[in-house]
């Protein structure tokens, strides 16, 4: 019994982190003012490079790196667009997203049930051997702290560095942060793309780690919760964690539900994830004056210097 | 003239889409000088310093600093040559804290040792700051008090400030100037925007004015008369406004307010308790008080945006207005202008038309079976652009593209042709120029004379005792009795505004 606890512990965590990539890099691009529906496009671009470098080289870390770099590229695309072209964001997101999902299926076609070697779980000697807590603290793979790592290194980055302060400041109000003197398009463009290599390595996670396989449309809405977790989450990282973990958390129950044959209908069971969360995160994000603090008053809203 | 020039601008031109900001401009300023640029809304002077400040590029032109030719590329570089600049519409960040706005304009810095120079900076100055409040729940005053110590802290050569005592007391106006003549004693400039002529007079050593995107003359502001200023600056002869005749007590009750208790919403706001008022028709009521005393709350629960009260009543032209919303109140014969002029009394990204549609369709009758009379609306909204010279391109503006000014010129006409029963008026010229004002000032008068009632609140004394029948004077949440305006002199309000600030629970002695 213990160790199938453990055993669904560990896979919720496998869960949560595309979402805590993708996530925590859309977390970054929002509180600089833009907002990039095109994580779910993103992910799959992702998803779908890292795998076919995997597949090709056979060197699974060169195929996650790969990932980053095609998520930062797509996002840069968007970035043109919206920053320099001054585009509608909202517009230019959505279709990112449809032409992440079309490249992707053309790009992974010649990919479809190949594999691939897997990103192994690290095992530390004697940690990771300890009973209970050693699989729980040191026995998941690399990403997953990685993931974490990277998390907590924004939340440092948001509340007390000084870019981090710049970052708020030009999302609070872009005309403000113009008018001191700080570079606003060329900080955004930093944080589109950031956004962009995160959830280029969240959908590289689960083309290498999670699944292992190329299947066309593998991110199956996830970058749709990583933008409703952002949002919900009151532009938090720490309520962004705790959604991702939820989410995961409550993936795998339905799974094991689903398999154990309640009698429940496997659709609603699919969609308990999804409602569970955003419920969660609304029921706990009502503060209007934390949500005021939080939000980035700018986003979504072109900006142009006046010269 | 007495030092080398700082400062000094040949030829300086700018222009915009569809107008001519600045137009072969010339400004010599020297160094320990106050200098004031004055000029109607639309001039250019905000224009101008953005320029000086490196947020504009100028299309030709030279800027000469300490005798060099110099371009300005960026604020950043402005900072770095020694040039400071308060913006009179604010460059803050909401959602930050004090302490955040402040670090963001200069350089990296460990936050205690910020907070120590800031506190020390602020009282030195006599500007008092709270560090770690949020912007955003700020008053006016409180805000721009953040901007001016921010360019304190920069040190700089040349100080420039745009319009910085719009919504000051006379006493922190008094400590402003004490602050800038102590500044310019340093051997430091000041460049000095501003529409009240008075304080040109009494400040600045000399005055550059600008009409139309021209430079029209150089003077010496304390040879000039307040009149003959604002005549140089709008280039024609104004008529004073005269005072106000007293009215009889007889006429009938349009506002009656008792007992109103509110709690704010704010997170740092100004509970009211027991505010008592009346207005009668033909009267202005005069409120005054120092930002940040319950005005918002006030204006809130009387135009009906804050819901319904913790206690007290609110009748409007004699029908209980408890639980009713804006849209019912305006049913009533009310009409509302809050005090910001963007966001809240005008929305940024729509036109002028669109705007008068929004608070003019209950009284104006612009839809019918649900469909809006666009012509209606357009007319009704190009009345109020010549009625209160409004100066834009066209009634398809964007509330956004007018100076602040003429915004504020825009949202007033708006409400007063309506011709309301019942006026309620925060800041009814903050920001806008002699002529304008005078103007505002004569369509409020021409309002009451017609039989409506008018509540004001405004931090402008000078606005306050010209216009207004009775005065009274809103601290900690709290309002004064209202006292005719023979019985009471500027200096008795100044005081009791501040005596009210220290000593809280017995502020009702002080008027009753």
């Amino acid at each position: 019994m213990p160790d199938l606890i453990i055993a669904s512990v560990m896979t919720m965590m496998t869960a949560a982190t595309p979402l805590v990539f993708a996530a925590t890099g859309e977390l970054i691009c929002e509180r600089s003012g833009v907002l990039n529906l095109g994580v779910e496009g993103m992910m799959l671009i992702g998803a779908v490079f890292g795998f076919a470098t995997a597949a090709v080289t056979g060197n699974a870390p060169l195929g996650l790196l790969m990932a980053g770099v095609a998520g930062l590229l797509a996002s840069l695309i968007f970035a043109t667009l919206t920053l320099s072209l001054l585009s509608n964001q909202v517009a230019t997101g959505l279709a990112l997203t449809i032409f992440g999902t079309g490249l992707s299926a053309l790009v992974g076609f010649d990919y479809v049930g190949e594999t691939i070697d897997q990103i192994a779980a690290i095992h530390l000697p004697v940690l990771s051997d300890l009973p209970v807590v050693g699989r729980l603290l040191f026995g998941h793979d690399p990403l997953v702290y990685l993931s974490l790592g990277l998390l907590a290194a924004v939340a440092w980055f948001l509340s007390r560095s000084r870019w981090g302060m710049i970052l708020r400041a030009v999302g609070d109000s872009d005309v403000s942060a113009h008018a001191i003197g700080y570079p606003v398009v060329l900080i955004r463009y930093a944080a589109v793309a950031f956004g962009g290599m995160m959830a280029g390595l969240g959908g590289g996670y689960l083309s290498l780690v999670y699944t292992p396989l190329w299947a066309e449309n593998m991110a199956a809405g996830r970058g749709w919760i990583a933008l409703a977790l952002v949002v919900f989450a009151s532009w938090r990282p720490e309520r962004v964690l705790f959604g991702a973990i939820l989410f995961g958390s409550i993936t795998i129950l339905q799974l094991n539900a689903q398999a154990a044959g309640l009698g429940i209908p496997a659709a609603f069971m699919s969609m308990l994830p999804y409602i569970a969360t955003i419920v969660v995160l609304v029921l706990i994000s009502r503060d209007a004056i934390k949500i005021r603090l939080n939000a980035p008053a700018c986003l979504g809203r072109p900006f142009r210097a006046e010269r | 003239m007495t030092e080398q020039g700082l400062l000094s601008l040949t030829g300086v031109c700018k222009s915009f889409p569809g107008c001519i900001a600045n137009d072969n401009i010339d400004l010599d300023v020297a160094a320990g000088e106050i200098h004031a640029l004055l000029g109607e809304n639309g001039a250019g002077k905000s224009t101008l310093v953005k320029i000086i400040y490196g947020v504009l590029r100028p299309d030709q032109g030279n800027i000469r600093w300490q005798g060099k030719v110099t371009r300005i590329e960026n604020p950043a570089q402005a900072r770095s040559l020694g040039i400071g600049m308060v913006f009179q519409h604010f460059s803050l960040f909401e959602a930050m804290t004090t302490l955040e706005n402040i670090a963001l304009a200069l350089p990296p810095e460990d936050p205690e040792a910020l907070r120590a120079r800031l506190e020390e900076t602020a009282s030195a100055y006599g500007l008092a700051l709270q560090p770690d409040r949020h912007v955003y729940d700020l008053s006016m005053g409180e805000r721009q008090r953040i901007e001016i110590v921010r360019c304190l802290l920069q040190n700089p050569q040349l100080l420039i400030l745009d319009e910085p005592t719009s919504v000051l007391t006379p006493q922190e106006t008094e400590i402003l100037f004490e602050t800038l003549r102590t500044l310019s004693q340093e051997s430091r400039a000041i460049l000095y925007i501003s529409h009240k002529l008075e304080e040109v007079r009494a400040l600045c050593d000399r005055a550059t004015i600008l009409r139309g995107g021209r430079r029209v003359d150089d003077c010496l502001p304390a040879q000039e008369t307040t009149r003959s200023l604002a005549e140089k600056m709008i280039g024609k002869k104004i008529q004073q406004v005269s005072r106000q005749s007293p009215i009889d007590s007889g006429s009938s009750m349009l506002l009656a307010v008792s007992d109103l208790n509110v709690r704010s919403d704010l997170a740092h706001g100004v509970d009211l308790t027991d505010i008592r008022l009346e207005v009668r028709a033909g009267e202005v009521l005069g409120i005054a008080g120092i930002a940040g005393n319950g005005q918002i709350e006030l204006m809130g629960a009387l135009s009906g945006e804050t819901g319904s009260p913790l206690a007290g009543s609110i009748r409007i032209l004699g029908t209980d207005a408890i639980g009713l919303n804006p849209t019912a109140r305006r049913s009533l014969g009310a009409v509302f202008v809050p005090e910001e002029r963007i966001g809240h009394a005008a929305v940024a990204d729509m036109t002028l038309v669109d705007n008068s549609y929004l608070t003019g369709d209950t009284r104006m009758k612009f839809s019918r079976r649900g469909l809006i009379d666009w012509p209606a609306v357009t007319r009704y909204t190009q009345n109020v652009v010549q009625d209160f010279d409004v100066r834009t391109t066209g009634v398809d503006a964007l509330a956004s593209s007018l100076s602040g000014g003429n915004l504020q010129k825009f949202i007033v006409g708006r409400e007063i042709l309506q011709e309301p029963s019942l006026l309620v008026v925060s800041q009814p010229t903050w920001g806008v120029d002699a002529g304008a004002a005078a103007a505002i000032h004569e369509e409020i008068q021409r309002l009451v004379s017609a039989g409506a009632a008018v509540l004001m609140i405004s931090q402008d004394l000078d606005e306050i005792f010209l216009l207004s029948h009775r005065i009274a004077v809103i601290s900690q949440g709290t309002l004064s009795a209202a006292m005719p305006i023979d019985e009471i002199t500027p200096e008795d309000i100044g005081l009791l505004m501040g005596i009210r600030h220290e000593v809280q629970p017995e502020a009702d002695h002080v008027t009753a």
